[in-house]
Parts: C-alpha cells; sequence; structure tokens
C-alpha cells in the first residue's frame, strides 16, 4: 500500500526488463514498475492496495541485481538501479508453471459451475500457461463447502488458493479481522473463528479481490456467468461518497456491482449496501406505471401517463391559483442525479413559482453551510496533519469514506480528533476522542478554537470533556494542515448547534476546510442544483443570483422559501396547498414523525415522484413512477464536490422515467418548458448556467479526466486565499460582491459579451468570472454570472439546550448502515441486516432503575412514548441514551421533537407502569 | 583424525545431580564470568567473542559476534531472544543444556545482552519440552532472586529483565523470523526476507539478536577461558567444542560434545566414547549428517571432518549437529518417507510450493509405500522436487559427477521447503533400486 500513496521521489532509477531498459520509481515494487511499463507478471495474492505478502509465489522471475540472477518473487522486490530481469527464461517457465500446478492440485476444477469460472485469474492463467493434463492423482484436499461466513458471503475452501487477499483486506484495509487463516500446512483454511461471522460491511470487497471462486456473493450466486453479463461504468449512490463502479447486467436484470480503482475516490472499495443495494433495482414492487386517487376515492389506482400528469398539472394550478405559489412546495431530489434536481429546481421556480424546495429531510446540515463553507477533498482529508471529525458515524453511514480516513490514521500517521456524543466506529482510531452533552457541541468546538479563552482546570466544554483533553485536542488541531469532516451528529440535535461549532472553528482557525458528512446520495448535487431554500444552480444565493437565473429562465421566485421543517410544519398547519415528494419520505425520514403525520395528514394535493410506494407516497394523490439508479444516465456530485458520470445499464420497469424528464413532462402541462429534452442537454444548461459549473462540460466529464470525476468549484479556494472572509448570507446580497475573487476584472469583462458561451480565457478555472468587480448591486450584475456562496457563521443561532434535570437523559439518535430505508428494504439481502432498535444506556444511568441490559424499558419525550430494550453501553456516557434511526418497529421518530434544540427522553421500568409507580432514579 | 583428548566446554554438568541448580551452578564455577564481563566494557566483551569466532550452532553456522555487531548503532529497545525451539528430527542438544545446565544459558544471555546493550530478553522454549520449561522458569526465579538478573545486576547499574515464553508445538517457529512472529503472538511464519532481518527490524520490528542455546552456553566459558583458548580447539573456520546429537543405528546414540574440525563422521559413528560402531555389526547404508533437513551422504563421506567448512562444499551440512545414522537393514524408500511426512506435517501453509508441493510428495511416497507405485512416479518426485529447490540439488559426488555444494535453491520463503526435497532426491539417486522394487514388487525385504 505505501507504494502507492507515498510520493515517489524525483530521481527515477532504470531498470532491465527483458532486455528493454525501463524508468522506475525507488522504491516501487519490481511487479508494479513492470506493469506500468506492459509487461505483466502473473500473480495472485499481490495487490497494489495492500501490504505485500510474496505468499503465492507465482511472479517470480529472474532478477539479477548484480550477484548473478536469482529466482525471486517480483512483488516482494523494490526495484535497484542497474537491476536486470528476466521474466521469460525457460527456469522462470518452469518455476511458474510448478507453482500454477502446485495450485491446482488440490483444487476442484468445478469451473462449469463456479461463479468465477470466466473472469478467473487461476482458470485464465491455466489456459494460458498450464498443462492439458494433470500429473496428480492422490485424493484431493476436502472441505465441507460452502460454508455461510457471513449474511452475504460465502466461502468454498476446496477452492481457495490460501493468497491471504480476504484476510488481508479484512484485518488492513477494513480493520475488521474476522477472517483468518487456521491450521497449518496443507490444511490450512480461510475461516471465521467460532461462532464469530465476518460480520463486515466491507465483506463484499472479499468477494471481488478473490482470484478464485473462493468467496462467493449470496446476492450474485448462481446468477449470471461472466460472458453473459454486459457492464458500465458508473457512480454508486448509496451514500454521497461517490465510489466509482461497474455496473453490470444478464438479461436485462442488474446483477453485480464491481468497485473500480480511483485514486481519488475509493480505491477499488465498495461497502456491502453499495454493491448489494442493486437488488432492489429489479425488486416486484417496483412502480411500473403511474397511481392516482380518483376525487373521494379510497385507493390509488393505474392511470396513464397523461391522465397522471394532468391530475398532477391540475392539482398546483389549483393550488397555485388558489392559495398562491409560495403555497408549492418540494421535497426531496437528493436521490437522483444532478440533471434531476437541477430540472426539478428550475420547474419549482419558474412555473410552480416557489423557493420551498429542499432535498434534505430535517436531518442533513443547513445548505447554505454545506454549499458555502470552504470545501476540502476526500485525498485532502487524508493529506491532513490532523482530522477533527465532527458528525455521524462514517462507518455506519459514509463506510467508504471511513476506509480512507482509517487508512490515513492507520497507515500514514494522521492525527483524528472527533467530536461526538456517543463512540463510533472512528473512535478507536482517534488520537483524542471527546465527548459532549447533545446540544453542547458549539462551546467545546468555541474551547477548541479560541485560544484567547482555554478551558479552565476543572472545566468541561460541551458538558463532558475534561480540560485538560481538550487542551491537546486544541494543540492537534494547530499542528499542521486541518480538514473537518463535519456532518449531523444526532438526528435527536438541531442542525444548528453544529453549524455554531463549525463557525466557532472558522472564526478561530481560519484555513480549516471542511468535507461534509451528509448522507443521501446526491445530496451534495441537488443542494449545487439549488434544492434548498435560498439557492439556486451552482452555488449562489437566491439574492445573489437573481439577476442571472431571473434572466435565463425568464422568472424567479420573489423572496426565499421554506426548508424541510418549515415545510412540513407548514402542511401540518395547513398552509401547503400542493406538496411534491420527489424520492421522499417524510414519514419515514423527517426526524420528528409525529410532526411528519400532521404534515401529511394537512397537505392539500400530494404528488409523489418515486420508485416504491412508500408511506408517504401511499397517501399522495398522485404517484408517478421513476426510473432508480441503473435505469437513467446523468451524473452525480459527491461531498468533496465532485462531478462524476452514471450510465444507464437496464431500462426501467413498465412507463417509469427518470426525474428530470418528469420535471420536463409537467412544465408541458403547465404550460411552459423547460427548454432540455435529453439528459446531455440538461448537463448543457448546468454547465452554461450554474457558476460553480463552468467549464465542467459533457466532453471534459467523458474525457479520461473525467474517469476519476471532476471537482467542481475546485479553483476557488486558491483564488480566495488571502482574501477576507466572505460575509455573504441570503440577507446581504450585495457583499459578495464587495468582496470578490481577485481576477475579477479582466474575466468579467471578457464574460460580459459571450455570457451563454464558455468563456475560452476561463479553461483553467471552474470559477466564473464575477460581474460586478465593486458593488453588486443591481443591473451591474444582469448580464454576469452570480459569485459563488461563501459561508461564515452568522454568530451562535442555537438555542441553549434546557437546563440539565436528573430525570431527564438527552437522546442521540444516529443511523446504522442498514436501516428500513427504502433501498434496503427492498433487497431480500439486505433488508434481515438491520440491527433493531435498542437504546443504548450508559451502565451507570440503568442502575438507579433497577435493570440489567437487555431490560424493556418504556421511554418517554415530549413527542411520544415507546417502548424499547435497554442495551448497557458504556460507549454512551452517562446523562444520554443512544438510538438508531430508522430500525424495524417504533423508535426514534416516535420521540424526536424537532421543534426544540435536544430531545430529552425518561425511562420508566414496564413493571412500575402501575398507577404512580413511576421509577424513581 | 582421532578422538582428541579436549576437555568438554558446555556439558560439563550434565552428570551432574544438582548442576540445574543454582548452588550447584555456583558450586562449579557458575556467575564468575558474568562478574568478568561487568568488569570490561560492552565492546570488549564482543571483541571476546569475535576472538572466540564462535560460529552460531543452530544451523546457519554464522559467527555470533558478527551477528551482534549488526545490530544498527544507537536504535533503543533492542532485544535478544533464545531460540531454543529446537524441533528438527534428530537434534537434541540444546534440551539437556536447558535441562540440566539452565543457568549457564542464562548466564551466557546475560552476558551477552550485556555486550549489545540489551535490556530485555526472551527465552523462548519447545512447546513440548516440559522439564526444561520447568528447570529454566526454576533457574530464573533463582537467578532474579540472587540479583544475576532484573535491576542493577552485581551493582553494575545495568538491568535486564527475561521473559520466558512457551512454544505451541510448531517446527517452523525453529526459524528465527517466525519465532519472532510467534512471539509477538501471530502465527509462526516466517517474515518475509528482504527487507527484515532481525538485527535491524526484529522483535516489535526493533534491532533483534536471535542466538541458539548452544551457542549462548559457550559464552561463559569464552569470557571465562578468553576467546584465543576457545579459537585453539578445533579449527580455523571451526573453532571450539560442539555438541553432537548422535541417532539412529548406533550401538550408543547420545549427545556427545567434541571438538570440532578435527574429528569425523567416522570417529563420531566408530568411537567407543561416541558412537561405538553401527549396531549389530551392520554395514553403514547412509547417514544424515547435519538433521534432516540435510542432503544424505553415504559410506565415502564418513572421513570428512565435523566442519561446516568441509560439508556445505561436499553437497550437504553440518546444520544442528544431528547426525542420524541408517544402516543396511533401512528401507530407503520409507525413511524418506517418513522425513518428508514430518517436513509435509509441519508446513506452516504460508507459500504454495512447500503448502502443496511437500503434501504432494508425501502422498506420492506413501503411494509407492502402499504398492501402488508407477514407474512415472520417480520422475514426478524429482519434478516436483525441483518445483520447490529448484536444481541443481546440493549432494555429494557419487556415479561421476561432482558434489554439488551446499545451500539449496529455493522458489519458497524460508528453506522448510527444499528441505522436504532432501531424503527424496539423496534416496532416488542412490537408492533407485529400491524404489524400483518397491513399484514392481510392492515393498521391499526391509519395509
Amino acid at each position: 500500500m505505501s507504494q502507492q500513496t507515498e510520493q515517489p521521489e524525483k530521481t527515477t532509477l532504470t531498470v532491465t526488463i527483458d532486455g528493454r531498459a525501463i524508468e522506475a520509481h525507488p522504491g516501487e515494487l519490481l511487479i508494479a514498475a513492470a506493469e506500468r511499463h506492459g509487461t505483466y507478471i502473473p500473480r495472485f495474492c499481490y495487490h497494489p492496495r495492500m501490504r505485500e505478502v510474496g505468499m503465492c509465489r507465482m511472479c517470480i522471475v529472474e532478477i539479477d541485481s548484480g550477484r548473478g540472477p536469482a529466482l525471486l518473487p517480483a512483488c516482494m522486490a523494490p526495484v535497484g538501479e542497474g537491476m536486470t530481469v528476466d521474466t521469460q527464461s525457460a527456469r522462470v517457465k518452469k518455476a511458474q508453471d510448478g507453482v500454477l500446478e502446485f495450485l491446482l492440485i488440490n483444487h476442484p476444477l468445478d469451473c462449469p459451475v463456479c461463479d468465477k469460472g470466466g473472469e478467473c485469474p487461476l482458470q485464465d492463467q491455466t489456459l494460458a500457461f498450464g498443462p492439458g493434463e494433470t500429473r496428480f492423482v492422490e485424493e484431493k484436499r476436502h472441505f465441507e463447502k460452502p460454508i455461510p461466513i457471513s449474511d452475504l458471503v460465502y466461502l468454498d475452501r476446496e477452492r481457495c488458493i490460501l493468497c491471504d487477499r480476504c484476510t488481508r483486506f479484512a484485518a488492513e484495509v477494513a480493520g475488521d479481522p474476522l477472517i483468518s487463516f487456521i491450521d497449518r500446512g496443507n490444511h490450512t483454511q480461510v475461516n471465521t473463528f467460532p461462532d464469530d461471522p465476518f460480520a463486515s460491511y466491507f465483506s463484499g470487497n472479499t468477494v471481488q479481490i478473490c482470484p478464485v471462486g473462493a468467496l462467493l456473493a449470496r446476492p450474485y450466486r448462481f446468477r449470471a456467468r461472466p460472458w453473459d453479463l454486459d457492464q458500465v461504468e458508473s457512480t454508486c449512490t448509496a451514500c454521497s461518497v461517490g465510489c466509482r463502479i461497474a455496473v453490470q447486467s444478464s438479461s436485462n436484470r442488474l446483477v453485480r456491482k464491481l468497485g473500480v480503482d480511483v485514486d481519488p475516490v475509493n480505491w477499488g472499495w465498495l461497502c456491502d449496501k453499495g454493491r448489494f443495494d442493486f437488488e432492489a433495482v429489479g425488486s416486484d414492487d417496483r412502480l411500473g406505471a403511474p397511481l392516482v386517487r380518483a376525487p373521494g376515492a379510497e385507493d390509488l389506482a393505474e392511470a396513464s401517463w397523461s391522465q397522471a400528469l394532468a391530475a398532477a398539472a391540475e392539482g398546483i394550478t389549483r393550488a397555485r391559483i388558489r392559495r398562491g405559489p409560495e403555497s408549492i412546495a418540494v421535497l426531496g431530489g437528493a436521490r437522483g442525479t444532478n440533471e434531476d434536481a437541477y430540472a426539478w429546481s428550475k420547474l419549482a421556480r419558474t412555473l410552480l413559482g416557489t423557493d420551498s424546495v429542499d432535498a434534505q429531510m430535517g436531518d442533513g446540515l443547513p445548505a447554505q453551510a454545506v454549499v458555502g463553507l470552504p470545501r476540502a477533498t476526500i485525498d485532502a482529508a487524508c493529506a491532513a496533519d490532523t482530522i477533527l471529525l465532527l458528525g455521524p458515524d462514517l462507518k455506519e453511514e459514509l463506510p467508504v469514506l471511513y476506509l480512507r480516513l482509517r487508512q490515513a490514521v492507520v497507515e500514514r500517521g494522521a492525527t483524528l480528533v472527533e467530536l461526538s456524543p456517543v463512540e463510533t466506529g472512528m473512535t478507536r482510531y482517534a488520537t483524542v476522542s471527546l465527548r459532549y452533552r447533545p446540544g453542547e457541541v458549539a462551546a467545546l468546538a468555541r474551547a477548541l478554537a479560541d485560544e484567547s479563552a482555554p478551558a479552565g482546570a476543572g472545566e468541561r466544554p460541551g458538558g463532558l470533556a475534561p480540560a485538560e483533553a481538550v487542551a491537546q485536542a486544541a494543540q492537534l488541531l494547530r499542528r499542521g494542515s486541518l480538514v473537518c469532516v463535519l456532518g449531523r451528529p444526532s438526528l435527536a440535535e438541531a442542525a444548528q448547534s453544529v453549524v455554531d461549532a463549525a463557525g466557532a472553528l472558522l472564526a478561530g482557525l481560519p484555513d480549516t476546510t471542511f468535507l461534509p458528512a451528509l448522507r443521501r446520495g446526491n445530496v451534495a448535487g441537488a443542494l449545487d442544483m439549488g434544492l434548498a431554500p435560498g439557492l439556486l444552480p451552482g452555488r449562489v444565493t437566491l439574492d445573489e443570483g437573481r439577476p442571472w437565473f431571473a434572466r435565463q429562465w425568464e422568472a424567479i421566485p420573489a423572496g426565499p422559501g421554506l426548508d424541510a421543517h418549515g415545510i412540513i410544519t407548514a402542511a401540518a398547519e395547513g398552509r401547503v396547498g400542493c406538496l411534491i415528494l420527489v424520492g421522499a419520505d417524510p414519514l419515514a425520514d423527517f426526524p420528528d414523525r409525529e410532526l411528519a403525520r400532521r404534515a401529511m395528514a394537512g397537505a392539500g394535493f400530494v404528488i409523489a415522484v418515486d420508485c416504491f410506494l412508500t408511506e408517504s407516497s401511499r397517501r399522495a394523490d398522485v404517484v408517478l413512477p421513476a426510473a432508480a439508479f441503473g435505469e437513467k444516465a446523468g451524473t452525480t456530485t459527491n461531498i468533496e464536490g465532485r462531478v462524476s458520470r452514471l450510465h444507464q445499464k437496464v431500462t426501467a420497469p413498465g412507463t417509469a422515467r427518470a426525474d428530470w424528464m418528469i420535471a420536463a413532462e409537467l412544465a408541458f402541462r403547465l404550460g411552459g418548458d423547460l427548454g432540455f429534452d435529453s439528459v446531455e442537454g440538461v448537463w448543457d444548461e448546468i454547465e452554461r448556467l450554474a457558476p460553480a459549473h463552468r467549464g465542467l462540460t459533457a466532453a471534459r466529464l467523458s474525457s479520461p479526466e473525467g474517469f476519476d470525476g471532476i471537482v467542481a468549484g475546485a479553483a476557488r479556494d486558491a483564488e480566495t486565499t488571502g482574501g477576507p472572509p466572505s460575509m455573504a448570507q441570503t440577507d446581504s446580497p450585495g457583499i459578495q460582491g464587495a468582496l470578490a475573487h481577485t481576477k475579477v476584472d479582466t474575466l468579467a469583462s471578457s464574460a460580459m459579451g459571450t455570457s451563454d458561451k464558455p468563456d475560452p480565457t476561463e479553461g483553467l478555472a471552474l470559477q466564473p468570472p464575477d460581474p460586478s468587480g465593486g458593488g453588486a448591486e443591481g443591473t451591474a450584475t444582469v448580464a454576469g454570472r452570480p459569485a459563488i456562496l461563501q459561508w461564515s457563521a452568522p454568530g451562535p443561532g442555537a438555542a441553549n439546550p434546557p437546563p440539565l434535570d436528573r430525570y431527564s437523559l438527552r437522546l442521540v439518535v444516529s443511523r446504522r448502515l442498514y436501516d428500513t430505508g427504502t433501498f434496503v428494504h427492498h433487497s431480500p439481502s439486505l433488508a434481515p441486516l438491520a440491527p433493531g432498535a435498542r437504546l443504548r444506556v450508559n451502565p451507570a444511568d440503568l442502575t438507579p432503575l433497577g435493570v440489567a441490559s437487555g431490560a424493556r424499558l418504556q421511554v418517554s419525550s415530549g413527542r411520544g412514548r415507546v417502548v424499547l430494550e435497554a442495551l448497557a453501553d458504556p460507549g454512551v456516557p452517562q446523562g444520554s441514551v443512544a438510538l438508531s434511526w430508522n430500525q424495524p418497529g417504533p423508535g426514534a421518530g416516535e420521540l424526536i421533537d424537532a421543534t426544540q434544540p435536544v430531545t430529552e427522553v425518561r425511562l420508566e421500568t414496564l413493571s412500575a407502569s402501575a398507577p404512580g409507580g413511576k421509577a424513581t432514579p | 583424525m582421532s578422538v582428541t583428548n579436549a576437555a568438554a566446554i558446555i556439558s560439563t554438568r550434565f552428570a551432574q545431580a544438582d548442576g540445574h541448580t543454582l548452588d550447584g551452578y555456583r558450586r562449579t564455577g557458575g556467575y564468575a564470568s558474568l562478574r568478568q564481563a561487568l568488569a570490561m566494557t560492552p565492546d570488549q566483551v564482543i571483541d571476546e567473542v569475535k576472538a572466540a569466532s564462535l560460529q552460531g550452532r543452530g544451523g546457519a553456522g554464522f559467527p555470533a559476534g558478527m551477528k551482534w555487531s549488526f545490530l544498527p548503532k544507537e536504535v533503543f529497545p533492542r532485544y535478544f531472544v533464545v531460540n531454543g525451539d529446537e524441533s528438527e528430527p534428530g537434534t537434541c542438544k540444546d534440551r539437556p543444556l536447558m535441562e540440566h545446565d539452565p543457568h549457564q544459558l542464562i548466564e551466557g544471555l546475560l552476558i551477552s545482552c550485556y555486550a549489545v546493550r540489551a535490556a530485555q530478553a526472551f527465552i523462548y522454549v519447545r512447546g513440548e519440552m516440559a522439564l526444561a520449561q520447568e528447570r529454566l522458569a526454576v533457574a530464573l526465579n533463582e537467578a532474579y532472586a540472587a540479583g544475576y538478573i532484573g535491576l542493577d545486576i552485581l551493582g553494575s547499574g545495568w538491568s535486564l529483565d527475561i521473559v520466558l515464553h512457551w512454544g505451541a508445538g510448531a517446527y517452523i517457529v525453529g526459524e528465527e523470523t517466525a519465532l519472532i512472529e510467534s512471539l509477538e503472538g501471530q502465527r509462526g511464519m516466517p517474515r518475509l526476507k528482504p527487507p527484515y532481518f532481525p538485527a535491524a527490524k526484529g522483535l516489535y520490528l526493533q534491532p533483534t539478536v536471535v542466538n541458539n542455546v548452544e551457542t549462548l552456553s559457550n559464552i561463559p566459558w569464552i569470557i571465562g577461558h578468553g576467546g584465543a583458548a576457545f579459537a585453539a580447539l578445533g579449527t580455523e573456520k571451526a573453532a571450539g567444542m560442539r555438541l553432537f546429537a548422535l541417532s539412529g543405528h548406533v550401538r550408543r546414540p547420545g549427545v556427545y560434545e567434541v571438538e570440532m574440525g578435527t574429528t569425523t563422521f567416522r570417529d563420531l559413528v566408530e568411537a567407543p566414547v561416541y558412537g561405538g560402531g553401527i549396531r549389530h555389526g551392520n554395514k553403514l547404508k547412509a547417514f544424515i549428517p547435519g538433521g534432516a533437513s540435510a542432503p544424505w551422504f553415504y559410506p565415502e563421506q564418513l572421513d570428512l571432518a565435523l566442519d561446516a567448512s568441509v560439508v556445505g562444499p561436499a553437497g550437504s551440512m553440518l546444520g544442528s549437529g544431528a547426525v542420524i545414522i541408517m544402516d543396511e537393514t533401512t528401507c530407503a524408500v520409507r525413511a524418506a518417507w517418513r522425513l518428508v511426512r514430518f517436513f509435509a506435517h509441519e508446513s506452516c501453509g504460508k507459500c504454495t510450493p512447500c503448502r502443496e508441493g511437500g503434501a504432494w510428495l508425501e502422498k506420492i511416497l506413501r503411494r509407492i509405500l502402499d504398492g501402488h507405485g508407477r514407474h512415472d512416479d520417480l520422475d514426478l518426485l524429482l519434478d516436483v522436487g525441483d518445483n520447490i529447490s529448484p536444481g541443481p540439488f546440493p549432494h555429494p559426488p557419487f556415479g561421476g559427477e561432482d558434489a554439488v555444494p551446499f545451500p539449496f535453491k529455493q522458489t519458497t520463503i524460508c528453506p522448510l521447503g527444499p528441505s522436504a526435497v532432501s531424503p527424496v532426491y539423496s534416496s532416488i539417486w542412490r537408492f533407485r533400486d529400491e524404489y524400483l522394487l518397491h513399484i514392481k514388487e510392492g515393498g521391499c525385504r526391509h519395509g
């Protein structure tokens, strides 16, 4: 692994391979140097992303380092100046053939029934070089086969060639050393420890890197033969990391996703949810036809697109006429493509006439902060001297980001500082992990960032962290480059406290850059496309962008609209005439379920665009079937702002179509025209109009450069270095222009006349020119592109959490990788993996209740009460309790009060539920 | 050559009933050398050991003083590890040293640690050697109590801790990097070389010396009598005395301390004070000069000296000093199978040729013994062997061919794989007719 990440020194050295002199980097392994120059040395155990072990001996070649040729494994030999290598000599061939024969003697040769047959390195090498007949007439080694080693992976030990790839992956890359060699010699086998399955979120990677068919994925086993597969490259949308993948289908059904190795993102790895959630795409429950609820009817009934669109348009028009455009709201759009999001963003702002759009469901961070904070890439985070984690449990929510950061800490020695209300999957890798009381993270962040006000001895900033630990962490944050991974640690804690914390960090440590840790597949893209109130496509505020977009779009709402919480509240109060759900399911996803229920009941006309009938779309008046991942082309944007492409692989069920198409159709029905009729057309318009996406042409995205994805707005940080922090907020539109980028004037003048076409002088920078240079008032900006939002803290805004009382515990609600989310729920292999809702309580908080771990407790908050099994967990600090989000059965959604900065709960034993029998702690 | 009169150095307490106790050890001069060494500088101690030309007794025969000087300068902590995982079939010399004279080993270790300025040492004892473990544990406690180990040893200001560790029964752990892995709590598998030699990156990736029990047991005598006195014994290339474990078909199998270089295999086998000749007056058929992994010698090599620099060029190795005698009643095929079975069983399973090839060789030999041999099997055995240890394989001169000197080449990580090839080649080259008899008749008169 180290060969991959270390910067090769500038000097190169010369190695002669098969008579040809090649340049190699000092420290590079011979097997890698040879491959770079077109000489492929056969191998089984070597993997460029893991430590070399030299076990299979397949890569043995003759190496002469000055003391005569010797047979040595190329994967273990760092190149040396003047090294002479022969990969083709008779001795090499004999040794390699010998190894191949050794690997085959106990191999069952059941290729005809093996998943790997057709793409198997062992099979390929044998076919190319191996003998036609075996010399082995003894009894082969036998094992029971196959055995399940986890819920997702089967192991066939007879096929295994003991290359150590899966076991190394588990220990080195995933940090889940749950599979290992057991026994020895010819009886060596890979296996789990007794009663301890390979329950890793990354187990599917072992199937992909297995060089034989020893590890098999349950969702793929016996589904297809490799020669029947057709594939396209794409981007995973299971979370917002944006892993590059190959999507494979057979007979127009998705059957497999494989990780593709790109340096800036996933290094070839995927999490199991991302790898196996394709099952939902082929689910029988998919919607294939529009559904319409006839006026007064109880049930939804199938309808034609024409009928459904007409009904939808009528519902919209009625709301618009009777209650005004601001009574229309759009929720969702973070699960599709950028093109989908842009189309809905444009539809909402133009033909619907509303700014009440939100891709997040009150479970993320304020869009202005996400879009406007100085952004870091994943690589920058991994290369930082110190990584500050203030967000969700990355192992559960953004698993491949967890792998990358874990690697940075374990292999590169990066320092990790964590601020979290409870222990997370990253805690064990943190140099310092500070706990805080839910709702009080801003105080902790201020203590870390503000050197002028160090925490006094005995003080506990944020309620829990001792001053000495805070001081240690504060030092670590000042040791060098700092990247903050910022997200929402708990859904039961208002986002504002996180925003305040970010503001405090930025005030005290102004060079901090941020990597937003939001979850839904294309949430970053949706926000970039303006699916948030007060934001327009290309990371500009509504006010800043109004002149430009008003001209391009011909209409723009007068004032800012509501965010998800505002929309839900308004709907509950009967102020929403038409609610459009674009892949959104507020009844499942909005943290405050009670409020969401009232909203769905109180909303006027409801239109749902969805792949499935969900709790919410079931209650809609019109349901429009949407194409899912793999069924549509386009682009997505990951948390870094990296735009990468998706390709269509299979056709959508029935007449389901892409979200952007539905928006365009609806526009026609509303008497307008969004102005595009192909997904390429949408992107061309985005590139043309969205300031942060200027220069990100479809041609660039399709070029080799675009294979890794291209970071939108990447040039901005360099340009603004040294400038004063911008204060741009929705209420101060003019300031943005006043603090504009240094290059402004010349570029602006050239852009003035050619505003609709890419400017050739801007080829190097994705940054749009600032139109005005000085004042951003009025007409000066009409012809030019608006400036990109830069966020700075508006000052503490959080309501103070309520004072502590000794009967209440503060609730922490975090997500798990597997939950009752739509795609997991409809993936038969993944759905059973949701762990269920158990209330995790510090053992010291269970003692006063007189119950032990495993007892059932009644948990009540101001919103409601549920009965849950308690689990003693010392990782939860005293005074807090933790619960997983969206697990089967009643849970966190019934408890969270989204109107409060934190949700407090009380615990009662069930036996004490008799009148007056409240347990007293 | 003949049997010399040189006095024993390290086996003097084998017959002393209380030699393993602190009292018994001190009564016979124990721990005097430690005091002597502590009065010297560490470098002087190293020079003295270098002057002795003490070769490592574990098998590779690397000079001990040289090995110590390979430690990188001023890198601490550094560790000293005693390899007491003696497991090679036929080798049983370290065991009596640990059982009968544990304090001699401890004193040697103390002096050596002082020389290389280590503060932490480990004694790794083979899992099956219960008495050795017990005696060493008692001796360590005695030595701690007497102030020979621990803080400020004998008022010198220098401190050392010694940890006793027991193996779990894997032959491969005798290989020093596998031993280090095992000591760290990992599977006993050899580390990859390069880049890690223990001197640079050993235990916990710190500089580490790994020395054999017998090697260290010589150190007190060398300090007590001077390196020159030790070097004066034996020959220039084979200095000092050495324990040889003589086993097999001799009248008096046992462990004998023999002057190196001046004594021959014939002396060892025939001298009345050593082997006393072949049992029942039988003829010698073949012998293994240096443990089960060494290529075989035959009667022509009996007059070679017990000297690694003689045995290596002659086509085998002196190895761990285990001489196994096979008389004319031995079935060569069965002997080869028995040895191969050991190596196949003890393969750690890490690299392919050893894991698969060793087991394959064993299966073919077993099949021949069971009467199901095929004519092709001999070529197959040789070719499988060649894929583990690409030829030419070391052997003594015969059939008009010159000797091929040791060591063997290997496609494996460590020499365990080629060790399984030794008995196969040695037996087929010399006793092909016996194999053919087994293949044709289903057996031979011996086995």
